[in-house]
């Protein structure tokens, strides 16, 4: 039996019934979901009151054999003796070859060097990072799904800035593969700033620095006409908190004249070191307390003994800072605004020695792990179409120059970093030999002028370009940008009219088929449990359009003469009917029915949005 | 599905892919332009077409969206760069600058250009290519505002096209001056 629902005070009843929308920060070393409640962002706990989720997953066998695994917290309980299998700081991996994982000697992984991006052999089989990520987005969109008793309509999920295109491409597959639909990747600086509602605020430079567990990054933004640009970003992909655990724990145990022998010890060690200076964000004298296997650690640490023993590594972070404003050729006095963001920014020296630097307070009246999250949960919110009346409108460019190679390694820009997207552009390009009927294209990513300087994204052939002498074939060869930075890439030979296309992800390995067989073989492996899974996408797909088509018929509905809407009522109607059926073809076909004979309806109504923004631009400038 | 005309009202003063940047973004069709005017109207165009406006509707709204939003910030590249904008400008009225084979410069422009790449290969240190740019910089200022009343005012578009060759080899200069000072560290 159906219940009655009752909507909240204020809030608006169906047809625009409220979509839950999340954000999602999925970082190196810990992971959180947000979303918005009665109007306020806040990050989901999980059932034991957990907000932070480790960034870890475990693959193990069970007693039968059967290959199970553990996400989180339940995933590290063990990794001492197991860390083969336990697997942390998969982000570092996404979209990378194994040639480009930093310090891979030192990783206890069993790693399969494949082309594009690296696998790694587990007890449960091969994984990709995509599927090691993927297990963290599932448990957090299982953890959203039992917090609002409901299906998640959509997520944002969040990104570094300097992420490129197969990194980028590699989060949104493994978003997919969690069964999330994706509203829009966004950057992390960018959804920190988003999070103060710097948006609003005056038009200008501002830097987000973000010290966490294991990395430091510092980013400048630049926000003009609405659009934050990411300007310049560096860092210390191997400076964070730990460092700051691994100093305090090195030193304890030379004043002490102990030693830590076993794996047991040093992780205890570690452990106390990091909840004392927790302690001392807070208190200037703290006891750290640690039982050793050669006797017993307890020692009072002034808060001023632990300041000296980091200074150091807070310089460290300074220095980025200085390096990234001469990149941007800014000065530290044109900053408007820092916002501090990851756990180890609590930390008061921290907090003072940015506050010196850049001669102002830094914003850090919310939660430094949590900011990220919100903000990707307030974009969330919006995209979602939750948040009437008070729209904020992200727009983003592209991080890093998009190209082809050209003769002799040589890279043609196609589209210049910093462009707004969505972006297309197109070049021509012609035939090197006489006769010459295919033309190899080279996809790449960079600010150098080398191909071997550049990150290779794709390599695609054009084939069956009529024989002609060199120089007379002319190849239309067009980039596209949407607005989550993904591209595609079209090239067209205009006199035969041969056409070849790519959307550039499988350069890492990972196409459309890939996806379908981890998603079969992955998540719900029986059967039934696939079938059910398909018919319920369908069903939600079907009624994310129903919901759509009725906003947009609420809106615009005049722009329909009376048989139109009559047209566009019956597929509604049709599709209605075939949602509430099982047959999942059916209600595709019939989805597909109502995108169709919507399309010149949507172009309508986005010239009427047009000619709207013309007209009542003097009210909108302000 | 269904009759055209029964459309009528919006088709006729409807906005298509084709309008050219000035008629999208609603400004007058001159070189002359306030920045922060484009930017603003590049804004009001984007928060009606962008796609995360739609992110919650079917395919087909998303399909129209992406188009326009490349569309605009395709005008909005055009627009918010003088040189651009000039050009675009000169093609409109029939002088296409087609800079790669046409390569006609006047006299004196190509022996200032001279004298730059000669003042370049003798500057060795900061000071001296500082000195150099800051002179570029004054004459690429010169060059944007005689172009400006070449087309506007005096509505020669043939010459304004030559105007803007020039000016391109002098963003390209600009951009081996910043190279050098990167060399030297700066």
């Amino acid at each position: 039996m159906a219940l009655l629902q009752i909507s909240e005070p204020g809030a608006s009843p169906d047809p625009h019934q409220r979509r839950i929308a999340i954000g999602i920060d999925l970082g190196t070393t810990h992971s959180l979901v947000a979303a918005v409640r009665s109007g306020v962002a806040e990050c989901l706990p999980d059932a034991q009151g957990r907000v932070i989720l480790p960034s870890a997953v475990r693959y193990l066998l069970d007693a039968q054999g059967q290959a199970r695994r553990l996400v989180g917290a339940e995933a590290l309980a063990d990794a001492a003796f197991d860390p083969r299998n336990t697997i942390v700081s998969v982000k570092r991996f996404m979209g990378r070859a194994l040639a480009d994982v930093a310090q891979r000697d030192k990783l206890p992984y069993e790693f399969i060097d494949t082309p594009g991006m690296v696998r790694l052999q587990t007890v449960a089989g091969v994984k990709t990072p995509v599927e090691v990520s993927a297990e963290i987005l599932a448990t957090l969109r299982q953890r959203a799904e039992d917090s609002f008793d409901d299906e998640i309509f959509g997520a944002v999920i969040t990104v570094p800035a300097y992420f490129d295109d197969a990194q980028r491409q590699a989060t949104k597959d493994a978003a997919q593969l969690a069964g999330l639909n994706v509203l829009r990747l966004i950057n992390e600086p960018t959804a920190a700033a988003v999070a103060y509602g710097l948006e609003h605020g005056s038009e200008g430079l501002y830097a987000v620095y973000d010290l966490g567990g294991g990395t430091f990054d510092i980013s400048l933004l630049r926000l003009a006409a609405g659009v934050f640009e990411v300007v310049a970003t560096g860092g210390d992909s191997a400076l964070g908190g730990d460092d700051f655990d691994h100093l305090l724990a090195e030193w304890a145990l030379a004043q002490a004249g102990l030693e830590a022998t076993t794996p047991q010890d040093k992780r205890a060690l570690l452990v106390a070191a990091r909840a004392t200076k927790e302690k001392l964000s807070a208190a200037d004298h703290a006891t750290m307390a640690c039982p050793l296997a050669v006797g017993e650690l307890s020692l009072r640490v002034e808060r001023e003994q632990f300041v000296a023993l980091t200074r150091e590594l807070v310089a460290r972070t300074l220095a980025s800072v200085r390096k990234v404003l001469r990149d941007a050729r800014a000065e530290r006095s044109d900053v408007k605004g820092i916002v501090m963001v990851g756990g180890s920014t609590r930390m008061p020296m921290v907090q003072a020695a940015v506050a010196a630097f850049f001669d102002q307070a830094p914003l850090n009246d919310l939660n430094p792990d949590e900011v990220v999250a919100l903000g990707a949960a307030l974009q969330a919110n919006q995209l979602a179409g939750n948040a009437a009346g008070d729209e904020i409108l992200l727009l983003d460019v592209i991080p890093l120059s998009l190209g082809l190679e050209t003769m002799g390694g040589l890279v043609e820009r196609i589209i210049p970093r910093n462009s707004t997207i969505p972006c297309a552009r197109a070049q021509d390009f012609t035939t090197f030999k006489d006769g010459q009927i295919a033309l190899a294209l080279h996809v790449v990513q960079g600010e150098r002028e080398l191909v071997t300087d550049c990150r290779s994204l794709a390599r695609f052939e054009l084939r069956g370009i009529p024989p002609m002498v060199a120089g007379a074939a002319r190849i239309r060869v067009a980039f596209q940008v949407d607005a989550d930075g993904l591209l595609s890439v079209k090239a067209r030979e205009e006199t035969s009219g041969v056409e070849a296309a790519i959307a550039v992800k499988p350069s890492y390995g990972l196409a459309d088929d890939d996806i379908a067989r981890m998603l079969q073989e992955g998540f719900r492996s029986a059967d039934a449990d696939m079938q059910a899974r398909t018919l319920r996408q369908s069903q939600v797909e079907a009624e994310r359009l129903l919901l759509g088509t009725r906003s947009a018929l609420d809106a615009d509905g005049d722009l329909l003469a009376a048989p139109e809407r009559a047209a566009v009522e019956a597929l509604m109607n049709e599709l209605r009917a075939k949602a509430a059926g099982d047959d999942h073809h059916a209600i595709d076909d019939a989805t597909e029915a109502l995108a169709r004979g919507t399309e010149a309806f949507a172009a309508d109504r986005m010239n009427r949005g047009i000619r709207q923004a013309l007209a009542g631009r003097s009210i909108k400038e302000v | 599905m269904g009759v055209p005309g029964q459309r009528g009202f919006t088709r006729a003063q409807s906005m298509n892919l084709n309008a050219t940047d000035f008629e999208l973004f609603g400004l007058p069709q001159r070189q002359a332009q306030d920045r922060a005017e484009i930017d603003a109207h590049w804004r009001a165009l984007q928060a009606e077409v962008h796609p995360d406006r739609f992110a919650s509707e079917g395919a087909s709204a998303q399909r129209v969206a992406m188009q326009w939003a490349v569309r605009v910030n395709e005008g909005y590249r055009r627009l918010k760069d003088p040189l651009q904008r000039a050009a675009y400008l000169c093609e409109l009225h029939g002088a296409a600058v087609d800079a790669q084979n046409n390569t006609a410069m006047p006299e004196a422009f190509l022996q200032q250009q001279m004298a730059w790449r000669e003042a370049l290969a003798d500057a060795d240190d900061v000071a001296a290519v500082r000195a150099l740019a800051a002179e570029v910089a004054t004459k690429r200022k010169a060059l944007l505002g005689q172009l400006a009343f070449t087309l506007d005012e005096q509505g020669d578009y043939v010459q304004g096209a030559r105007l803007v060759r020039a000016l391109m080899f002098v963003e390209r200069f600009e951009h081996d001056v910043d190279r050098r000072l990167e060399a030297l560290g700066q």
